[in-house]
Order: C-alpha cells, then structure tokens, then sequence
C-alpha cells in the first residue's frame, strides 16, 4: 500500500513489476493544472461578458453556442490535439526545443477547451443571480460597467464562481480519451509540457488494451488507480457543491 | 466618451472611461474563442476528410460536396478492414444505434421514475437529501470509472463466471444506462420543480389522487424540459469512448450483433482503433468518422436546446 502510494516508478512490464501511483498522479496534475490555465480565465471573462455585457439577443445565440461545444464528445477534441495542435505547436517550436508527438501541452489545451463551457455556463449562471439591487447601487454611485463587474458583481460570486473553476478541474482530472491521444502512455515525472507522460486515466485505458490476464497485479492495479481517481474526483466535487451551497444560501 | 472634467471631483477619470471598454473587449473576445473554437474544429475535420492523403486515387477528385458524400456512404457501409480504401464504420454504426435503443429503453423510465419520485412523492426528510447529494455526485463521476464499474460488475461479476455477461453489448447497455441515470435523474426533477405548484393544488383540490395529478397534469408540462434532458443523456451516451473500452467494444468485431448477448462495437470505439493506427492514410477513415459522430451528435443536441428554448419563453 505505501508502495503504491508514494512509489515514483511505474513499471508493470518489469521482472519485479513496480505499481507506483506518483508518475500517473504527477500526469494528471499536469494536465489540470494547463487546462485551468487555459479554461478558467477564458471561461471566467466570458461568463462575465454574457452576464454583464452581452445584449439580450446576443446573449440567445452565444450560450447555445458554447453548449453545443459542451456536447462535442471528447474523442473529437483528441483527434483535434493531433491534427492540428500538435502540429502547431511543432512548427513553432521547432527552432527551439524539440517537441515529441505525443506531449503533455497540446494535451492541456484541448482539454482546456473542452471545460471552457463548463466554467462559463455556471460561472454564468452564478453571476446573473446577484441580486439586481447590487448592481443599480454601484451604478448610483458613479461607478462604471467595469467597475460594477469586478468590483461588486464578482466579489459577491466569488464563491460560487470557485465551485465551478473546482468542478472544471474535477472534470479534467477524469477526462480520458482526449488525454489518450494528445499526451501518450509514458509514466514519468517531468516538468517539460512537451514530453509525453501519463495520467491515472490514461493508465485505465493502457492496461484495459493489453491482454493483462484477469487477477494478475497488473489488471488488480487497474481497480486501485481507478479508484483513487474516484476519490480525487469526488472530492474535488463535494468541495464544489458545499461552496455552491453556501453561495446560494447567502443569495436565495 | 471620454469629457474634460474637473479632476479634483473625478480622480483617474480618462483612465476608468478607457478601461472599461478594454474590459468589455477582452470579455467578448474571450466568449468568441467558444465560437471561433467550434467553427475550427469543424473545419479542420471537414478539410481532412475531404484533402486525404496525395497517394489516394479515391479522394483525390477535389473537394466538393458530391466526395463527401461518397466519402460518408463508402465509411457508413463498409465494415473495419486493414486497408484504409476498404475501411469504414458499418459495425461501429450498427452497434452504436443498438446501443442507444437499449440504453433508451432501460436508462429512461428508470430515470424519469426516480426524478418524479424524488420530486412528488419522497417526503421530505433527512435520506431524501442524502439520495439527492449521492445523484449530484454520482453525475460528477468520470465516465472511465463507470466503465471500472461496468468490468467489475457486469462484465466479470465480482469473478462468479455463472453469471459474467462478458464482453457482450448487454454489459455496455447497463454501463452506458448507469452513466447517464443521474443526468435524465437531474434534468427530470428540475423541470418538474419549474412547475408551478397552483397547478398540483388545483388538480388535488378538484379530488385527483396523487397518481392522477401527476400524470395528467405535472408530468405534460414538465415534458419538454424532460425530453431536453433525455435527448441530452442520450448523445452523452453515444459519445462515450472510455467506458465501452472497458466493457469490452473492441475495434476488431467483424461481425454485426444480433442481440444483447453479441459481441459489439461502437462508432467512438473504432475511431479510436483508427486514430491509433500509425499510417497517415487513415486520417480520411477517422476524419469521416468523427464527421458521421458530430453531425449525429450536434443534431441532437440542437433538438434539445431548442426545445428548452421554446419551452423556457412559455414561463
């Protein structure tokens, strides 16, 4: 169990085969943490544009639009990675560094892409339920659209607008296929987003396509790394949904 | 506008004029790259499907409409080969509307009984909530876990070989059904909640049982907002890669299924098998198979977002 847990070296093809979660948790982190870096501002600033600034009619085709982009299933978005990101991302690199085909940036990009609707639509909704008067206050006072947005609208759902960045991140963390093809299979510790490397998900999906044999360490490890994942991701929600509780009980 | 003013009354008043409409800007850029994003990648798939690779004789008549449409019925009637001339979807497509069928007949009553369950008739009370936290969490769950669960439970049965389904298309069915329950669960019983309650006073102050106002009343003008969520569950079914990977579709099923106790499937899944493969020439498969994918997809979820639209003007 400690080796599981804090072995740094995952090899399950060795002679003395070595189940160390570390390398898959490190992969997962990585790919989280690029595609908040990508998502939550992009998700954020359009929530506050389709809340704050959008004229009505605007508004009515823009969310439809970016929920369409919700339903796009995650195998597309994997394919995208290797179509176009990765080969952008090569041809502007190419001076400088060397980028692998499989590689942990054009991973988080698309994955980035993929939660932006998520972050936008429920930041969206948390916005547009401050209350009216909050806003017309600030107005009477002087204040511009932009000061209204950042400094009362957001500050009063800023807590609601945390449960969905968490929730986006939840989503990141379990997202699986669009990870399997964009960052490859090699469980490593790295800090260069351009290598490949490996996250729990993508591990499921390795183990699950060879022939591992039922009950052997290597099928079995598949059930312990699925369940952390399940423990990482449920945590990351209930976090969510008490922050957004909270969030609601101040307002309604 | 940016005015002369007194700057003793209005200190950085040039500066908080300009801000705000960078602000603005910036804003609507952000919320464009949503639209900028779907529109690239449509694009970009519809160009490599059509452009395929130089060496191909098949595609190499130009793009226009007419290829793609050979493209598309050449992908949707042939079965999975080695040879990316002679590749296509038929299995996958077979498997993947099967899929759907069962999944809409389990997935959907038991969904909607649950919804209306909890919304008309669970009093009130401390294990309603603990249901209700368990569905929002369950709909939080990363659809590879269920697949986990679907290996586990369905496929292997806990080891008790008398009664594993194996890989058999029953085993994605329960699978897919489990996954999407707390979806149609959800969207049931807000659309349930959006209807007014004068309603159900009026209907059991007139001396309709509970059964009856639910049924001829609550349950029709929730429809819409209940058909939005199914439709919605549905495709998040037809989608789903990473849990039919491990309940056992595999790419290499040659053979249409027959019934639910047939090896399956579906499109996503031999997509995948073919995104995997190294020669450049199977680009075209892929790229007219995730064209197949969207275009069935999107569909569906335009229905279901105007038909919450039209529904939402009425209240």
């Amino acid at each position: 169990m400690p080796e599981f847990l804090f072995g740094t070296e995952l090899k399950p093809d060795a002679a003395t085969p070595k189940f160390g979660i570390v390398p898959l948790i490190w992969g997962t982190f990585m790919v989280a943490a690029g595609s908040s870096m990508v998502a939550l501002p992009i998700g954020l600033l359009s929530a506050i544009y389709l809340s704050e600034y959008a004229p009505r009619t605007l508004r009515s085709v823009l969310k439809p639009t970016l929920e369409l982009l919700a339903g796009v299933p995650t195998i597309v978005y994997g394919y995208i990675a290797l179509l176009l990101v990765t080969p952008v991302l090569k041809r502007l690199l190419e001076r400088l560094v060397e980028v692998e085909t499989f590689n942990a940036l054009s991973a988080c990009i698309v994955v980035g892409v993929m939660i932006i609707p998520l972050v936008s639509s429920l930041s969206e909704d948390v916005l547009s339920s401050v209350p009216r008067a909050l806003r017309e206050a600030a107005f009477g006072l002087g204040a511009t659209k932009f000061e209204v947005s950042t400094r009362v609208v957001l500050p009063a759902a800023l807590s609601g607008v945390f449960a969905s960045f968490i929730l986006a991140i939840s989503r990141a963390v379990g997202e699986t296929m669009a990870v399997v093809l964009a960052a490859g299979m090699r469980p490593q510790i790295t800090l260069n987003p351009l290598t490949s490397i490996e996250t729990m998900t993508t591990y499921i999906v390795q183990v699950i396509s060879g022939d591992a044999p039922y009950g052997t360490p290597k099928y079995l490890s598949l059930f312990a790394v699925g369940l952390t994942l399940f423990a990482v991701t449920l945590t990351l929600n209930i976090i969510s949904g008490v922050v957004l509780r909270h969030f609601r009980e101040v307002y309604q | 506008m940016i005015r002369s003013v007194d700057s003793r009354f209005y200190p950085n008043h040039w500066l908080r004029q300009v801000l705000g409409p960078i602000f603005g800007a910036a804003c609507l850029m952000a919320t464009c790259t949503g639209v900028v994003v779907l529109a690239l990648l449509l694009g970009s798939i519809l160009a490599a499907a059509l452009k395929g690779p130089p060496d191909n004789p098949f595609y190499a008549i130009g793009p226009n409409v007419v290829e793609l449409v050979t493209l598309v019925r050449n992908l949707a009637t042939q079965s999975q080969g080695t040879d990316p001339l002679e590749a296509g979807y038929r299995v996958g497509i077979v498997g993947s509307l099967w899929l759907l069928g069962l999944v809409a007949l389990i997935g959907i009553p038991v969904g909607i009984g649950a919804g209306v369950y909890l919304e008309e008739y669970a009093p009130p009370g401390k294990l309603r909530r603990i249901v209700q936290t368990n569905i929002a969490n369950l709909a939080g769950v990363p659809s590879i876990v269920y697949g986990i669960l679907g290996l586990a439970v369905f496929v292997r049965a806990f080891g008790f070989q008398a009664i594993a389904l194996g890989p058999k298309l029953l085993a994605g069915v329960l699978t897919l059904s489990l996954l999407i329950l707390p979806i149609i669960v959800i969207t049931t019983q807000e659309a349930l909640r959006a209807v007014p309650q004068s309603l159900r006073q009026a209907a059991l102050a007139l001396g309709a049982t509970r059964w009856q106002m639910v049924r001829d009343h609550v349950l029709p003008s929730a429809l819409p907002g209940i058909l939005t969520g199914t439709i919605l569950g549905l495709s998040r079914a037809i989608g789903e890669t990473a849990p039919l990977l491990m309940v056992g579709a595999a790419g290499s099923i040659l053979k249409l299924p027959r019934g639910p106790l047939d090896r399956y499937s579906a499109l996503p899944v031999e997509i995948y098998n073919f995104a995997k493969e190294p020669d450049p020439r199977f680009q075209t498969v892929v790229a007219g198979g995730i064209l197949i994918l969207v275009a069935l997809l999107l569909t569906m979820n335009a229905t279901a977002i105007v038909i919450r639209n039209r529904f939402r003007r009425y209240h």
